[in-house]
């Protein structure tokens, strides 16, 4: 078996045929996706580029290594629609009589206020139609809501699973791999408060009791107070405070990396990751 | 066949053994000695981000010392700066012993691996530093990265060399692996770089191919040198040919076929076929698992007589078993079923750790520990140091990746049942705890590695020097005698 080149050369075809799978094709793929009009009802272009200071702040995510312990990714199990009635129009007992199929306690009389009201919980799409037309022939109003499934869902981690438009601007893309942390992909919609995010770098225990996240004293300055205290400065709790006649300021590193928490928001519905659950305000990208 | 195949021009004289084992000496201990000393820098750094999870607020004043960075410097050095530069020693004196040739132009080879050392020494600093990439196993800094592909071509090119110099021209299972882990390293690296650092794809392509690269280098490229390794080793320690070279021809195809294919999570935002067919090539992956097992099974099964040293043995025995162990959890992992469970948890590092400490690490060891005294002419200063090794080292390697296995089970059922977050962090902690009890007991053991190398290098400097030193000065004083 003197066949050198040959192994050589078959070696070369099989090792390239995963380079031609997993290098070549998502790029012909994925790697030229573009902005796109695809959210469900609108016409705005989805996603937008971050703001610069949470731009700045990716940088410091990304020094920091932030990915080796929180992932940016959720995904969910499947799909479920609730059905919510917004107007209850003339005809309660129309109404009643449809409403009685799925909740025999509906009465002609419970129906005058409380709207809108969710009547029917995690149903098939076909079911909800149905009952939503069945509504809409007695005269009434109902819409539909999409809402997705799944243990990350539950935790409130996210209103849809993140697909690969979500990352069309970031760079490095950080997904991450380990959930010695929460997920990150919806920080900024679960924890819209900018004060919370740096009380909790700087000492985290302070912010969630028992958490077993490194402290970030680092992006921190310690300052003794000459004159008015800094408004800029962090209101500890007593366990947590420098001596007296000392403040915590925030570093500008800080403050980038609020904002770039604060801009993970994978929440806008597309057509490939519908639902219509409530979108929260989305906070602004500032974290001043 | 050997001599109407063999032409003046493309095969090189035969050469004694002990001509090709000295021709090693000066690159093998360039790339063993900087190995050993990665080794313990990465111990040392990730006993400090093993600490965080015990005390979160130690070294919190210092930018870098913060976990991520302490973490990806610990993982650099023990790839970069111990894993691939012992692989590339080992695979390169397999390549000349088998081959019977000298190795080719030995002082460029250490050039390059002082030239690799730089590299890794840079993109440490530069990952403590701040300057990380970003991507997994590629956190080097862009200067850092440069080093190390020019580093690898060269000792590559003059591995290729050595290989085409040789004299016993039938080529052995070893040398197909390292054929192929010769250049496919040097391939996949400038892959990723290009197209993660230097310009760039766009959104999650990076993520696939940091994934391509990452699977790659720690199932593809590790398993290919270790497993070389291994089939060179065994036969030899045992005193007999290996069981089966049709089987080991089968396991190298279906191993790079399938592996390389591998490491795309199935939770990953991405168009579902590219989880899918990862799966379905890491579940294939059990293949090339299964003939490996038969073949070395074989070889043993005939009762085991070792003459020498029972130490090399040992390790790479241990090697092969966490092997097998290592990519049947990855196959099980890689299951439909399971991967909700695994994904996003300890149980993938145990894995990783398992496959790269458990099998690569401990196979260099038992080959290290075989080859120096061979290329040096000089004995370990102390034998029973390289015993303590190996245990502490198993025992260390068992400790890890066990509490990480079940406790990253436990904390993936957390993950998937609707419970509170923090409960899944909590169930890890006393697994954790018993991890950085086998990572101190792996780092206690680098130590004994680390200081037997020194008194190896000591022995050999007196032993080469002072004749030196004496026949110099002896020349000196009879020179002063006549003046």
């Amino acid at each position: 078996m003197n066949y050198g080149p040959f192994v050589f050369l078959a070696a070369f075809f099989a090792l390239s045929a995963s380079w031609f799978g997993l290098v070549l094709t998502p790029q012909i793929q994925i790697g030229r996706s573009q902005q796109a009009t695809n959210i469900v009802n609108t016409a705005e272009m989805y996603p937008q580029a971050r703001p610069g200071l949470a731009h700045q702040g990716q940088e410091v995510y990304r020094a920091n290594n932030c990915a080796a312990c929180h992932s940016q990714q959720v995904g969910q199990t499947g799909i479920v629609v609730d059905v919510v009635l917004t107007e209850a129009g003339t005809n309660f007992n129309a109404l009643a009589e449809v409403l009685k199929k799925v909740d025999a306690t509906a009465t002609a009389a419970g129906l005058a206020g409380g709207l809108p009201k969710t009547v029917v919980k995690g149903v098939t799409m076909d079911t909800a139609e149905e009952l939503a037309k069945a509504i809409k022939t007695a005269g009434a109003k109902a819409e539909t809501h999409l809402v997705s499934t799944g243990p990350d869902m539950a935790r409130g981690w996210g209103a849809r699973r993140t697909v690969a438009q979500d990352f069309l601007y970031d760079y490095p893309v950080m997904l991450g791999a380990r959930r010695v942390g929460p997920d990150l992909a919806n920080v900024g919609t679960r924890l819209p408060d900018a004060n919370w995010h740096l009380t909790h770098l700087y000492a985290p225990r302070a912010a969630v009791s028992g958490s077993a996240m490194p402290s970030y004293r680092f992006l921190f300055e310690t300052r003794k107070i000459s004159g008015a205290p800094s408004p800029a400065a962090l209101q500890l709790a007593k366990e947590f405070a420098p001596a007296d006649g000392f403040e915590i300021v925030p570093k500008p590193e800080a403050r980038q990396l609020v904002a770039y928490l604060l801009s993970l928001h994978a929440d806008t519905p597309l057509y490939e990751a519908p639902m219509s659950a409530p979108v929260a305000p989305k906070p602004t990208a500032s974290a001043k | 066949m050997n001599a109407t195949s063999c032409t003046t021009t493309s095969c090189g004289e035969s050469a004694s053994t002990g001509e090709i084992d000295a021709s090693g000496r000066l690159p093998l201990l360039v790339l063993f000695g900087h190995a050993a000393f990665w080794l313990l820098v990465s111990s040392a750094f990730g006993f400090i981000a093993s600490l965080k999870f015990h005390a979160p607020n130690l070294l919190s004043d210092c930018a870098s010392m913060t976990y991520g960075r302490v973490h990806a410097a610990a993982s650099l050095a023990f790839t970069y700066g111990f894993a691939i530069q012992a692989g590339l020693g080992v695979g390169l004196w397999i390549i000349a012993s088998l081959g019977r040739s000298r190795v080719s132009q030995p002082l460029l080879i250490a050039f390059g691996a002082k030239l690799w050392n730089l590299g890794v020494l840079l993109g440490v600093i530069g990952v403590l530093a701040g300057g990380s990439t970003g991507f997994d196993y590629l956190e080097m800094p862009r200067y850092s990265a440069v080093l190390l592909f020019i580093a690898s071509l060269i000792i590559g090119v003059w591995s290729v060399i050595t290989l085409h110099n040789r004299s016993e021209r039938p080529l052995q299972p070893s040398q197909w692996f390292l054929i192929a882990a010769l250049f496919w390293f040097p391939w996949i690296f400038s892959t990723a770089r290009l197209l993660l650092v230097v310009c760039p794809v766009r959104g999650v392509t990076q993520s696939v191919i940091a994934w391509w690269y990452a699977a790659n280098l720690n199932l593809v490229w590790l398993a290919l040198v270790g497993l070389a390794t291994t089939f060179y080793f065994m036969p030899r320690l045992m005193n007999k040919p290996l069981h089966s070279r049709p089987l080991a021809l089968f396991a190298f195809w279906t191993l790079i076929l399938f592996a390389s294919w591998s490491g795309i999570p199935s939770s990953a935002p991405l168009p579902a076929w590219m989880p899918a067919i990862s799966a379905i090539a890491t579940v294939l992956t059990i293949i090339p698992v299964l003939a490996v097992v038969m073949n070395v099974f074989q070889t043993c099964g005939r009762g085991c007589s070792q003459t020498e040293n029972p130490t090399p043995g040992k390790f790479i025995a241990f090697g092969v078993m966490a092997f097998v162990v290592s990519w049947l959890m990855n196959v099980v992992a890689a299951l439909p079923m399971v991967s909700p469970i695994t994904n996003f948890t300890w149980f993938t590092v145990a894995q990783a750790q398992l496959n790269s400490y458990g099998f690569f690490a401990m196979t260099m060891f038992g080959a290290i520990y075989y080859i120096l005294p061979r290329v040096t002419g000089i004995e370990w200063p102390c034998p029973k140091s390289a015993r303590a090794h190996y245990w502490l080292a198993a025992l260390g390697i068992i400790l890890v990746a066990a509490p990480l296995a079940i406790g990253g089970v436990l904390q993936g059922l957390k993950l998937n049942s609707p419970a509170v977050f923090a409960d899944s962090t909590k169930a890890m902690l006393p697994f954790l705890r018993a991890s950085t009890t086998g990572e101190l007991l792996i780092a206690l053991g680098h130590l004994l590695f680390a200081l037997n190398l020194t008194g190896l290098v000591i022995r050999l400097a007196k032993a080469k020097c002072l004749p030196a030193f004496a026949t110099a000065t002896a020349q000196l004083k009879t020179a002063g005698v006549k003046s």
